[in-house]
């Protein structure tokens, strides 16, 4: 096992009025691909928020490493830049802020990515091609007006650009036409190759899994962690759902042993 | 330090740029309150014409036969005219160079970068301290193609100019407008007169920049443009002032006429400090295929009035206007423009912003008026707000009156404030909260910014950057 980079322990998170994940365990190695699986509302973008640091979300109890260090009371920015990157379902739009100048501002707040402002230029336009973005993007406005692939598209220019430790993707496939998810998909294969980055994938779609090697596969049921296991786990919910792992959930102790993964049938690997 | 002086300060951001007196020593200052007496002395210093004088002496009648006008708009009552000085005077004469500028002012202006902007940017620049104008000058060439800026005052004293004055000073904004107007006149002082021939384009601004030093004063210059048929001008004004805790008060007029075919941009960025009054008017009169550009950006004073107007009298005729006003604690900023479109197939469009935090107060105005003859008129007016908190305000009262039937009104207004998820987006890039706040205010503002003149740009810039910074730390 590659060495610990975020450990997510025992932690408890809401809104103000309402819990949402309930003792919620994930360990994540350096370098190492997990996907993150469950129904609609189980929670997966709610732990992937509160790992980036959203102060709509609190933390009740239970607490968040990364890289060593406790990052639980960190804000979002810290977060940022000690290597966490969330890429966003639906990135907001930000008027009057031209897309190039953002990348470099966030970029020079990083000593190991400060770079002249023609090496940069340089870089960027190599990933805008690789990510098959047209150029004239860069002199858009954050967002404004781009289509859903585009905005994902722009979450991984962002991605290749920052080259962060950890890379959590919040359903960066939904709503994809078959060509943009090629595209991504080679994104973010081209992260894990040129950087090395460690990955938690949000997903309902295993065709973006199909290009990646995953090491760990977590099942989420209301808030829950229900069931882990290894890639293969993914093939059998595509074939068989959720269901089981909602009755897991609800019963809390059921037993599921045609489920390869489940913690409660032992060790099945 | 005393009680009294802990209530009046105001919380207020790191204005040092600005912030920065000089002694009024030596200088001529005339006793406070409003007296014929004053204007007389005022009059006489500048040797004035007698008809001059008398338009004073008008205008002093009026002021005071005046009532305050109906409390419709912010207060004004902590302006205390009985404790402003009307005119006060550096002890210096006007320059033609910089190095004549007595030290301790010419160093003001360089600390704003005017002579900077001057040499690098500018046709011609004009600099009033306090009551008077102390450095004139413009380049060579300009001078040349017949072009004159000037004040007022030497305009008065030119054989050749004294009847163009006299023709069109004050015919634009009577003294009997309002009670600030008739003020205004009857104790204006400084200024500038523009004169561009026909068919001339300005190859670069012209810029004119007041300051008001003294404490507890009044400023009361008054612009006057003349721009011929076919001929060209962009015309840049920058307004600001150190802070004190007494009240100053600014009641200028602009006054500008432009002729057929010809285009005016008049641009200004007002930053005066947090105790002012500006109460400010300004009119321009257009005629046939004549553009009017306005480009306003409003960041000081404690109370403003100000709502250039566009008469649009000729056929075909233009008019756009671009504002953006940033309110922050104690401000409470009245704006926006009156547009009268008169001739047939003129067009208007007005976009302004609002930035409103610390309980900062934003109202925007407009009035567009479509008389009988303007077929095929077409305006539209856009109107965003930003505000940064719950306890700012922000209005927006619009006023369409349309007499013709042929034309075309657009309005649309939107008010927001900065979304969680935006910040939250902007954070987890790396940028702290204050960062991306000001991203966002920046970005907002943006598309006025544009519009500036580059130095004012950054400048502008900069100011949101220190208003954010404020906010967060």
């Amino acid at each position: 096992m590659a060495s610990q980079l975020l450990n997510v322990s025992a932690l408890s998170a809401g809104t103000e009025d309402k819990p949402i994940l309930h003792e919620v365990d994930l360990a994540v190695g350096e370098g190492e691909c997990h996907v993150l699986m469950g129904p609609n509302g189980a929670g997966k973008s709610t732990l992937g928020h509160v790992i980036m640091g959203d102060p709509v979300y609190r933390v009740s109890s239970g607490r968040i490493s990364f890289a060593g260090e406790d990052v639980t009371e960190l804000s979002a920015d810290k977060r940022s830049l000690a290597g966490i990157f969330l890429s966003y379902q639906a990135p907001v739009e930000v008027p009057g802020v031209p897309l190039y100048s953002f990348l470099r501002t966030i970029c020079q707040k990083r000593p190991e990515l400060k770079t002249t402002a023609r090496k940069f230029r340089e870089r960027v336009g190599q990933i805008a091609d690789q990510l098959e973005l047209d150029q004239s993007f860069l002199m858009r406005e954050l967002n404004v007006g781009f289509s859903g692939g585009e905005k994902k598209k722009i979450e991984m220019l962002q991605l290749l650009l920052l080259q962060p430790k950890l890379a959590i993707l919040d359903e960066t496939d939904s709503g994809l036409d078959v060509d943009a998810l090629g595209i991504v998909s080679r994104g973010i294969q081209a992260y894990r190759e040129q950087v090395g980055g460690a990955l938690i994938v949000i997903t309902h779609n295993t065709r973006i899994l199909e290009r990646l090697e995953v090491d760990r596969t977590h099942v989420m049921v209301k808030g829950r962690m229900v069931a882990e296991g290894p890639a293969e786990l993914i093939a059998d919910i595509d074939a068989h759902g959720f269901e089981r792992f909602e009755r897991a959930g609800e019963k809390g102790d059921a037993s599921c042993a045609e489920c390869p993964g489940c913690p409660k049938a032992g060790d099945a690997e | 330090m005393s009680d009294q002086r802990k209530r009046t300060q105001v919380a207020d951001v790191n204005r040092s740029l600005y912030d920065f007196t000089k002694s009024e020593e030596g200088y001529e200052r005339y006793d406070d309150g409003l007296t014929p007496e004053i204007v007389r002395a005022i009059s006489e210093k500048k040797d004035e014409p007698e008809w001059m004088l008398e338009m004073r002496l008008r205008a002093l009648e009026l002021y005071h036969a005046r009532p305050m006008a109906e409390n419709w708009g912010p207060s004004i009552a902590g302006l205390d005219l009985d404790h402003i000085s009307t005119y006060v005077s550096p002890k210096t004469k006007q320059a033609k160079s910089w190095d004549d500028v007595p030290a301790d002012i010419k160093d003001t202006f360089e600390r704003l970068g005017i002579p900077e902007a001057e040499r690098e940017s500018l046709a011609g620049v004009g600099a009033q301290y306090d009551s008077e104008i102390v450095y004139h000058n413009m380049r060579d060439d300009v001078a040349k193609q017949g072009v004159v800026y000037t004040t007022i005052e030497d305009a008065l004293h030119d054989p050749q100019w004294e009847p163009v004055v006299r023709e069109y000073f004050g015919t634009l904004i009577p003294p009997t407008d309002h009670k600030f107007a008739a003020l205004h006149y009857a104790v204006w002082s400084g200024g500038s007169f523009v004169y561009v021939p026909a068919g001339v384009t300005l190859p670069y601004p012209l810029q004119s920049y007041f300051r008001l030093n003294a404490a507890g004063a009044g400023q009361f210059e008054h612009t006057l443009i003349i721009v011929e048929p076919g001929a060209d001008l962009h015309f840049i004004e920058g307004c600001s002032a150190p802070k004190y805790y007494e009240a100053n008060l600014h009641a200028g007029a602009v006054e500008l006429f432009v002729k057929d075919g010809a285009r005016l941009r008049y641009s200004t960025i007002e930053n005066w400090s947090k105790n002012m009054y500006n109460l400010n008017t300004k009119r321009a009169t257009i005629g046939a295929d004549a553009k009017m550009e306005w480009v306003s950006g409003s960041f000081g004073s404690h109370v403003s009035y100000l709502y250039p107007t566009t008469i649009m009298a000729g056929d075909r005729s233009s008019c756009e206007f671009t504002g953006i006003t940033f309110a922050g604690a104690t401000q409470d900023l009245d704006t926006g423009c009156k547009v009268i479109m008169n001739g047939a197939d003129t067009t208007a469009s007005v976009s302004t912003k609002s930035i409103s935090k610390d309980g900062g107060v934003n109202t925007f105005r407009s009035s567009v008026v479509i008389g009988r003859r303007a077929d095929r008129a077409r305006c539209s007016v856009s109107c965003q707000s930003l505000m940064l908190d719950d306890i700012s305000r922000s209005d927006t009262i619009p006023a369409m009156d349309v007499r013709n039937a042929t034309a075309q009104v657009g309005h649309e207004a939107t008010i927001g404030r900065i979304s969680d998820d935006t910040i939250l987006y902007l954070m987890s890039r790396g940028c702290s909260e204050a960062e991306a706040r000001t991203l966002v205010v920046n970005g907002f503002a943006n598309p006025i910014s544009k519009e500036l003149p580059m130095e004012y740009a950054v400048e502008m810039n900069n100011l949101i950057k220190l208003e954010m910074e404020g906010a967060i730390g």
